[in-house]
């Protein structure tokens, strides 16, 4: 295809505009972690550091210094536990829910009540949650989380599943409901090999979404021991910390792990999140 | 036996899901509207309560500050998901196009949106930095500002810079379905109406906007969904101030559970919050609805 020269220019300018907008706060952020103290904090500004310094790095991953009170390696650790623990289950009970939802003639107004339980507000039903835990001395526990999230991760992955399960022919499964085979032997000997990329793509997405929760983990854990990642980095950016660039580590390590799911998975996702807006 | 397996199975399938979500949000939804009758107070020691009735709701539709809330949270999340959805359709029909390096800035856009929501507050708080921040040294540097600014520190300023930062990590969300839908389009199409002698602006209403707008649509309203409901960025950027000008609603309540400790009080507040979210909601389920019947 053949362009004229200025428009063929002018895509360029947009795209470097775009490339720009989206780049240089991470190139920033990954800059301040390895400046410098002082290079921060002149005026003008040191843009490139002189020095670059990946210390804070080694620091916060544990391979220098002191590993006991480190918070962010702690923080990795329950945000870890959280988030596969939640998606593990969460893909489990989805994956029953979504069969029933496109195979078994479940109601379809349920599944519209999950979504919008999924959607509302946390602040709207976070206080009588909080009590219950603090009655029974659950609080501050990355497992309580696995809980909490779980049904934040359920509506949302069924309802990809069930948009995917919907568009598989039913004659497989026909036949071997014929020959004798129940449901739960149909659903992992028959729907799951298929549907894999799909339950794949769900789990991705469902693990992004727990990874990134703050809300829940900022009034449901109080120290080390049940402390994520995000609530880590809250704690940095709050003050207590008057090294920029450690901040900047933290945000740079607490980015690694989804971007490089998002990545690896890009097509995977886009049709997972379309799927799922679109298809009812 | 063969007879009842059908249907009672249903209910098996989904039984484990619907006792986990009844568990952890419609029960305490349903309390949360009990208490907001209550003179309930957040304390150590169990106090008796008391039923009182619309007191707290009366209290809480007078509130001018509440009213405050309401509305800037409002106001956030219509500039918000709007500059969302004109900056992602416009970044979509760009990457549609054809060039060098498309596949490559196609995978740039994924960075905004994988990064974690905490990360990109924490990130454009120290951007915004009144004195070290990158935001003043780029700007006065190129000469576009002659002195520092206090981005996150003027009442009038905090909650547009705010609004910026939601914008840059959401408006990838918007580009990639509206790119995905684009990329339905058969190429045919843009030649026959071309033939027809149909001009730029008329195709483009034509064959581009209504491919893109069904699924846009709908993720635009999940996004409007999210917005009303915003806290993370709040909480790390500004925790509601420079005086209550960046004080959303979720946030409003948070400080009247956590920080006054009045839990009947604030659970009125998170009843309209909720009563509010639930109109958002049907409008959102509605036009899945009826774009599953589009698309089926």
């Amino acid at each position: 295809m053949h362009r004229p020269l200025h428009q063929t220019c002018l895509i360029y300018l947009a795209v470097a505009v775009l490339a720009f907008v989206t780049l240089a706060p991470i190139a920033w952020l990954f800059i301040m972690s390895i400046a410098n103290p002082t290079d921060l904090v002149t005026v003008p500004l040191r843009w490139i550091p002189a020095h670059p310094d990946f210390s804070r790095y080694g620091k916060l991953l544990g391979l220098t210094g002191d590993i006991t009170e480190n918070p962010f390696l702690n923080g990795l650790k329950n945000s870890l536990i959280a988030a596969v623990g939640a998606t593990l289950v969460a893909i489990v009970v989805s994956t029953l829910a979504a069969f029933g939802f496109a195979r078994r003639n479940a109601p379809q107004a349920l599944l519209f009540l999950m979504l919008a339980t999924f959607m509302m507000p946390p602040i709207t039903y976070v206080l009588p949650l909080y009590s219950v835990f603090s009655d029974l001395r659950l609080l501050n526990t990355p497992f309580t989380l696995v809980v909490v999230y779980c049904s934040m991760l359920i509506p949302f992955a069924a309802w990809l599943l069930k948009s995917n399960f919907d568009a598989f022919p039913a004659e497989i499964e026909q036949a071997a409901m014929i020959e004798g085979a129940g449901t739960l032997r149909i659903l992992r000997e028959v729907v799951l090999p298929i549907a894999r990329p799909a339950v794949v793509a769900a789990a991705m997405l469902s693990f992004l979404v727990a990874w990134d929760e703050f809300f829940y983990a900022l009034l449901f854990t109080s120290d080390l021991r049940g402390k994520t990642l995000p609530v880590a980095i809250a704690d940095f950016a709050a003050g207590r910390v008057t090294d920029y660039g450690v901040i900047a580590a933290v945000g740079i390590l607490a980015t690694i792990p989804p971007t490089a799911i998002a990545l690896l998975f890009q097509r995977h996702l886009i049709s997972g999140l379309s799927a799922g807006g679109v298809k009812g | 036996m063969e007879s009842w397996r059908p249907r009672s199975e249903k209910w098996l399938l989904l039984a484990p899901a619907l006792l986990i979500l009844s568990a952890i949000t419609l029960w305490p939804l349903a309390q949360t509207l009990w208490l907001s009758f209550t003179d309930a107070e957040i304390t150590a020691v169990k106090q008796p309560i008391h039923w009182i009735g619309f007191d707290n709701y009366v209290y809480a539709l007078t509130d001018p500050d509440f009213q405050d809330a309401l509305s800037r949270t409002l106001y956030f999340t219509i500039v918000s998901v709007g500059l969302e959805t004109v900056i992602g359709v416009a970044v979509a029909l760009l990457l549609n196009l054809e060039f060098k390096g498309r596949t490559f800035a196609r995978m740039l856009i994924v960075l905004p949106w994988a990064l974690p929501n905490i990360v990109n507050a924490m990130m454009w708080r120290l951007i915004y930095h009144p004195e070290y921040g990158a935001l003043n040294a780029l700007l006065v540097q190129t000469g576009i500002l002659s002195d520092y600014r206090s981005w996150l520190g003027e009442p009038g300023l905090a909650l547009h810079m705010v609004i910026f930062a939601d914008v840059w990590k959401n408006f990838p969300l918007i580009a990639f379905v509206a790119l995905a839908a684009l990329q339905t389009i058969p190429r045919e199409l843009f030649e026959a109406a071309r033939v027809e002698g149909a001009g730029a602006w008329h195709q483009f209403k034509a064959i581009v906007l209504s491919a893109i707008i069904g699924p846009v649509l709908v993720i635009v309203i999940l996004r409007t969904v999210e917005a009303f409901r915003v806290f993370d960025i709040i909480y790390v950027m500004t925790r509601g101030g420079p005086a209550d000008s960046t004080k959303t609603a979720s946030f409003f309540v948070y400080q009247e559970y956590f920080s006054y400790l009045r839990a009947g009080s604030g659970a009125s507040y998170a009843a309209i919050v909720a009563a509010i979210s639930a109109v958002l909601i049907a409008i959102y389920l509605g036009a899945v609805r009826r774009q599953a019947k589009a698309a089926a």
